[in-house]
């Protein structure tokens, strides 16, 4: 994707960085530049190395090779008290013989603040995570929401250049979760820290971040907005981590066109060579209803009729499974609308077409090799 | 972005992390109790293993004399002292090997020596290390010396130093002494196989019966921890010794051997064995009851099928530490034991009544082998039986059953018979004024500084020794396992230091006191200036019980959030602040529980202090067993119930004070 000229200072730097551990690698050449304010999420399944990457960029465990600036000094080598950042690990790490405040004022002590200075700063910080009468509360008082919004509290007292959050949510129910998830933007929108935040869960990192930096393996496999991530995925791994995506055999045919069968499609420019074996992806909500027939009256060569073989309500939309010879056993999964299902007539065992729309329709190398598109 | 990039991390050096002050002052304070250790053990035992190995002979070959006539004149014959040995015969072969102080006189190399005959005698060394004396001036060099003979009376001949096996070589070839590893062996083997057996029936019957006064059992077989292992010993005298007060049930075989031993050897470990398999029993898992019942298993099966095996860890471990008990112990056999030798003993016998310290050392190193191996094993099994606790299991509870809870309260009253008896019979010989003859009651045996041993000075001395033990111990143990839990890399430095940690465990308390004698007795030695004070006691002492009290905090410390460090660094504060404010607050339990358990050994240790002090610092224990040894047994008996009742004592203040202190400082604990 072209690099637009960023709007902000670059805040943090990875360079080239390596983490071994004995004679793993779990960090592959990482670089990575995040920018002042901004809210990053690493996102990748469980192993790939996001919580070493985090611990390397605090310096608690340091990287092998590879250098970290951070507001222009290079911290490649410093220890973790050395640094500046705030960070709220899983299991919240509160000291569990001191009261809520004292834990919001650990940081703020030995720091040349009075008393009254401190005891301010903790209400003030209390009143902005909407915890302001449980100061006198002891850790274990708490329920979990409570204790996390207590433990960012205590990372961001000293105001921080940089929070780091290490699967802050994870240890929650799921609807604690999503209201938290709120909660924690709008404070580092009004705070303006620069945040990493580590998450394997996807619809956290859509919701909550500016750039998404997807990793697998101990390597980078993009960076981007949330629905760059999701529109553009850089590879077919990004693809399938991130939402939805069916994925049919197919090779490349005369002018980058797929061939799925005899048919091809027209589909998102590749840059791949004639006769390339590739994954044809789409996701299940751009898939495009029509009635039997379709192609003929249209002309749209992206259509290709198909048979409806199950349909199931999801309440806001229809998720269909619908077969072809052509996909090679396989199903393609569909949602849709049910105006939409309505005005087709649509029911389980009913013959149909479908159109794949050209700006939709992705191609991705078999092996998962080479990146698809530029 | 795609992971083309080779899979090899690339070559150059890796990045070096800049330590922060906080770093330094872990890593320079853990060094520093690392140095500790090394001091107060390794180098010790050092210089026991170097002693065990120091041969001490006088070469004959390597002197040369001549002597004059009447008048005084030389005719310039000259022979070594081997040549006028063999045409004597002075010296045995075996009067040649002595130990560092041996000196030998050399007029009996002349037959005809008057000192006060005209004739003059010259001898040199032949070589540069040889070394005789004159009175008491070293001569060193080649060159002759010409004496009178009334000088010449007064020459000896001293023995060279050299390293090799004739020490271990003279040990195994004296029945007398390796006699005693069997004997040994044998003890620790037969003490075992009964405690265990017992102590196995004892927690059965308390976590699997729903027998009455559970809670009045454990405490009773709790009770042997409180004294030194030498008081059931004496317990046993009153009862079986000579004029018992029912020496009829031996049937006329002698308390004094391995009959005493063995009995006593099971008062003073049941309560370990009790504590392992109870832990082993509690932890297993009903469900695997429940499935042998849905099988229809019978209860005797299932005994051998489901419980024995679900407490096997715990039987092999709770063996193995008996096993070292016992074959460490020094205390019992020594007051009971009579004319039967063990490793233990002739380890005090040969340092201090034969002032024979090289074969000492011997000894020692013989002792330490069954110890080391013993330790090991322990090590092993109890690695394996974490793993167990750690699966989730349901815990069992017992259902009532009339005949069999009947049947364990029976048995658990003989027990406690057993032990409450030895106890009492120990009481009641304290009170009595003169057994057997006058059984009037009186206090006259606690006039303790009438006896040998010290007096009231060594209770005092005792105390004094326990508190500072449990004060300095628990702070260099607690903060010593602190700094190599949660400090970060320096992982040569912290595996060393785990390792010194656990080896005072494998280390008997003889073997310790004895390898103190040689390392701090040592003039060179700038430390030698502690020797004799109440200092060398509390090192110790605290060396000797290092190893539980550091598996104690190292468990506790292992319970906190890895991350608390984490945290106090990235909000820029000290780690010391840290422990101060957190770390040991939460960890206060483990903290007294570490204080009260050094200072109930302090008050019992008998086997390695007993090399190491002083007139000054005489204590409690070792006046029970100096005056059971001077004959004073009553007194002794009622030392050793101060013993008890200091430590009964103790414990209970320590558990009003963990009850008041938890409740003050631990409200957080409670939601
Ligand atoms: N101290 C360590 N020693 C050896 N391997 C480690 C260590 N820490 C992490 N690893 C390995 O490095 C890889 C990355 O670990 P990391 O904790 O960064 O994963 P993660 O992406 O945070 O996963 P999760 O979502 O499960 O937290 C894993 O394969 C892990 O096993
Ligand atoms: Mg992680």
């Amino acid at each position: 994707m072209l690099q637009m000229i960023p709007p902000k200072e670059t805040y943090l730097s990875i360079r080239d960085l390596w983490k071994a551990f004995g004679s793993f690698i779990a960090l592959k050449d990482i670089s990575l530049d995040v920018k002042e304010g901004e809210f990053i999420c690493f996102l990748g399944p469980s192993g790939c190395g996001k919580t070493t990457l985090l611990r390397a960029i605090a310096g608690l465990d340091l990287q092998t090779k590879g250098t970290v600036t951070q507001g222009g000094q290079d911290v490649s080598n410093l220890p973790p008290s050395e640094r500046d950042f705030g960070i709220v690990f899983q299991s919240y790490a509160l000291f569990p013989n001191l009261t809520i405040e004292k834990n919001i004022a650990f940081g703020l002590e030995n720091a040349g603040r009075s008393k009254a200075e401190i005891t301010a700063r903790v209400r003030e910080l209390l009143e902005l995570v909407g915890l302001p009468d449980q100061g006198r509360k002891y850790p274990a008082q708490l329920s979990g929401g409570q204790q996390q919004r207590i433990a960012l509290a205590r990372a961001i007292a000293t105001n921080p250049g940089l929070l780091l959050l290490d699967e802050p949510l994870s240890a929650l129910d799921a609807k604690v979760r999503v209201h938290l998830r709120h909660e924690i933007k709008e404070l580092q929108r009004k705070l303006g820290v620069t945040t990493i935040m580590v998450t394997h869960d996807q619809e956290e990192a859509l919701a909550m971040a500016d750039r998404i930096v997807v990793m697998n393996h101990g390597v980078i496999e993009q960076v981007g907005s949330p629905t760059e991530i999701y529109r553009e995925p850089a590879n077919l791994f990004v693809a399938d981590f991130i939402g939805e995506m069916n994925q049919i055999g197919s090779s490349v045919a005369k002018g980058g066109r797929l061939a799925v069968g005899e048919k091809t499609f027209a589909c998102l420019p590749h840059g791949l060579a004639d006769g390339t074996p590739v994954i044809a992806a789409v996701r299940p909500e751009d898939v495009i209803p029509h009635e039997a027939g379709y192609l003929e009256t249209s002309g749209n060569r992206n259509c290709i009729d198909v048979q409806l073989a199950e349909m199931e309500f999801l309440g806001s939309f229809w998720r269909c499974r619908l077969t072809n010879k052509r996909f090679g056993g396989k199903e393609l999964i569909a949602d849709f609308s049910i105006n939409a299902v309505r005005r087709l007539g649509l029911e389980a065992g009913c013959q149909m077409e479908i159109e794949l729309p050209d700006n939709r329709l992705m191609a991705f190398p078999v092996a998962g090799g080479e990146g698809a598109k530029q | 972005m795609t992971d083309t990039a080779q899979d090899m991390l690339p070559s150059g050096p890796a990045v070096k992390g800049k330590l922060s002050r906080d770093d330094i002052i872990m890593r320079g304070s853990m060094i520093i109790i690392a140095l500790y250790l090394v001091v107060s053990l390794v180098f010790p035992l050092y210089a026991m293993l170097s002693k065990s190995f120091s041969t001490y002979r006088v070469e004959l070959s390597q002197y040369e004399f001549q002597v004059s006539n009447e008048a005084g004149r030389f005719d310039g014959t000259i022979l070594t002292g081997a040549e006028l040995n063999a045409r004597t015969n002075t010296f045995a072969d075996a009067d040649l090997s002595t130990g560092a102080d041996g000196r030998l006189p050399v007029t009996g190399f002349f037959p005809d020596f008057s000192f006060r005959s005209p004739v003059m005698y010259q001898i040199r060394n032949t070589t540069d290390t040889g070394r005789f004396l004159i009175g008491s001036n070293l001569q060193t060099g080649t060159d002759w010396v010409t004496l009178d003979s009334n000088t010449f009376r007064r020459v000896q001949l001293r023995p060279v130093k050299a390293q090799g096996l004739d020490n271990f070589v003279s040990y195994f070839s004296t029945p007398a002494l390796f006699n005693s590893i069997k004997n040994s062996l044998w003890i620790a083997v037969l003490s075992t196989v009964v405690t265990v057996s017992l102590a196995f029936w004892f927690a059965y019957a308390l976590n699997r019966s729903c027998m009455k006064y559970k809670g009045v059992f454990r405490l009773i077989a709790m009770a042997p921890i409180l004294v030194p292992s030498l008081l059931p010993g004496i317990a046993l005298v009153y009862l079986f010794g000579n004029q018992g007060m029912i020496k009829e049930l031996l049937f006329g075989a002698s308390i004094y051997g391995p009959i005493g031993i063995v009995i006593g050897s099971v008062f003073f470990t049941f309560p370990h064995a009790f504590i392992i398999i109870s832990t082993a029993l509690a932890i297993s898992d009903a469900r695997l009851y429940e499935a042998a019942a849905s099988l229809r298993s019978s209860p005797w099966r299932t005994f051998w099928t489901v419980t024995v095996p679900g407490a096997r860890y715990g039987l092999i471990s709770a063996a193995f530490v008996v096993f070292n008990l016992v074959i460490t112990d020094f205390g019992l056999p020594k007051v009971i034991g009579g004319q039967f030798n063990v490793l233990a003993v002739d380890i005090y016998k040969q340092v201090i009544g034969q002032q024979n310290f090289e074969m000492g050392a011997v000894v020692s190193v013989v002792l330490v082998i069954p110890a080391i191996l013993a330790f090991a094993i322990d090590r092993l099994v109890q690695s394996k039986q974490v793993a167990l606790l750690s699966a989730r299991s349901v815990p069992y509870e017992p259902q009532p059953n009339k005949k069999m809870d009947r049947i364990f309260f029976a048995y658990c009253t003989l027990i406690g018979i057993f032990i409450a008896g030895l106890l009492a019979v120990c009481q009641f010989a304290a009170l009595i004024k003169f057994w057997p003859y006058d059984l009037s009651l009186s206090l006259n045996n606690y006039q303790f500084d009438r006896m040998d041993g010290g007096g009231w000075g060594s209770y005092v001395n005792s105390i004094k020794l326990a508190l500072m033990t449990a004060v300095a111990g628990t702070a260099v143990v607690f903060f010593g396992a602190y700094l190599v839990e949660k400090s970060k890399g320096f992982r040569t430095g912290r595996a060393l230091f785990q390792m010194f940690a656990m080896l005072p465990m494998a280390i008997p308390g003889m073997v310790l006191g004895l390898a103190y004698i040689f390392f701090f007795n040592n003039p060179a030695n700038p430390l030698n200036a502690i020797y004799g004070t109440m200092a060398i006691l509390v090192v110790c002492t605290v060396t000797h019980f290092y190893t539980v009290s550091h598996l104690t905090a190292v468990t506790a410390l292992k319970q906190m959030d890895r991350e608390f460090e984490s945290v106090a660094a990235s909000l820029k504060q000290p780690t010391m602040k840290l422990f101060a404010r957190v770390t040991v607050p939460v960890c206060l339990p483990a903290v007294l529980d570490i204080s009260i358990y050094l200072f109930v050994n302090a008050m019992t240790t008998v086997s390695a202090v007993v090399f190491l002090y002083s007139p000054k610092t005489t204590l409690a224990s070792i006046a029970v067993l100096n005056m059971d040894d001077a004959g004073d047994i009553a007194p002794a008996a009622a030392m050793g119930m101060m013993i008890f009742y200091t430590n009964a004592l103790a414990r209970i203040i320590h558990l009003l004070a963990s009850r008041g202190i938890l409740k003050k400082t631990q409200a957080w604990r409670s939601r």
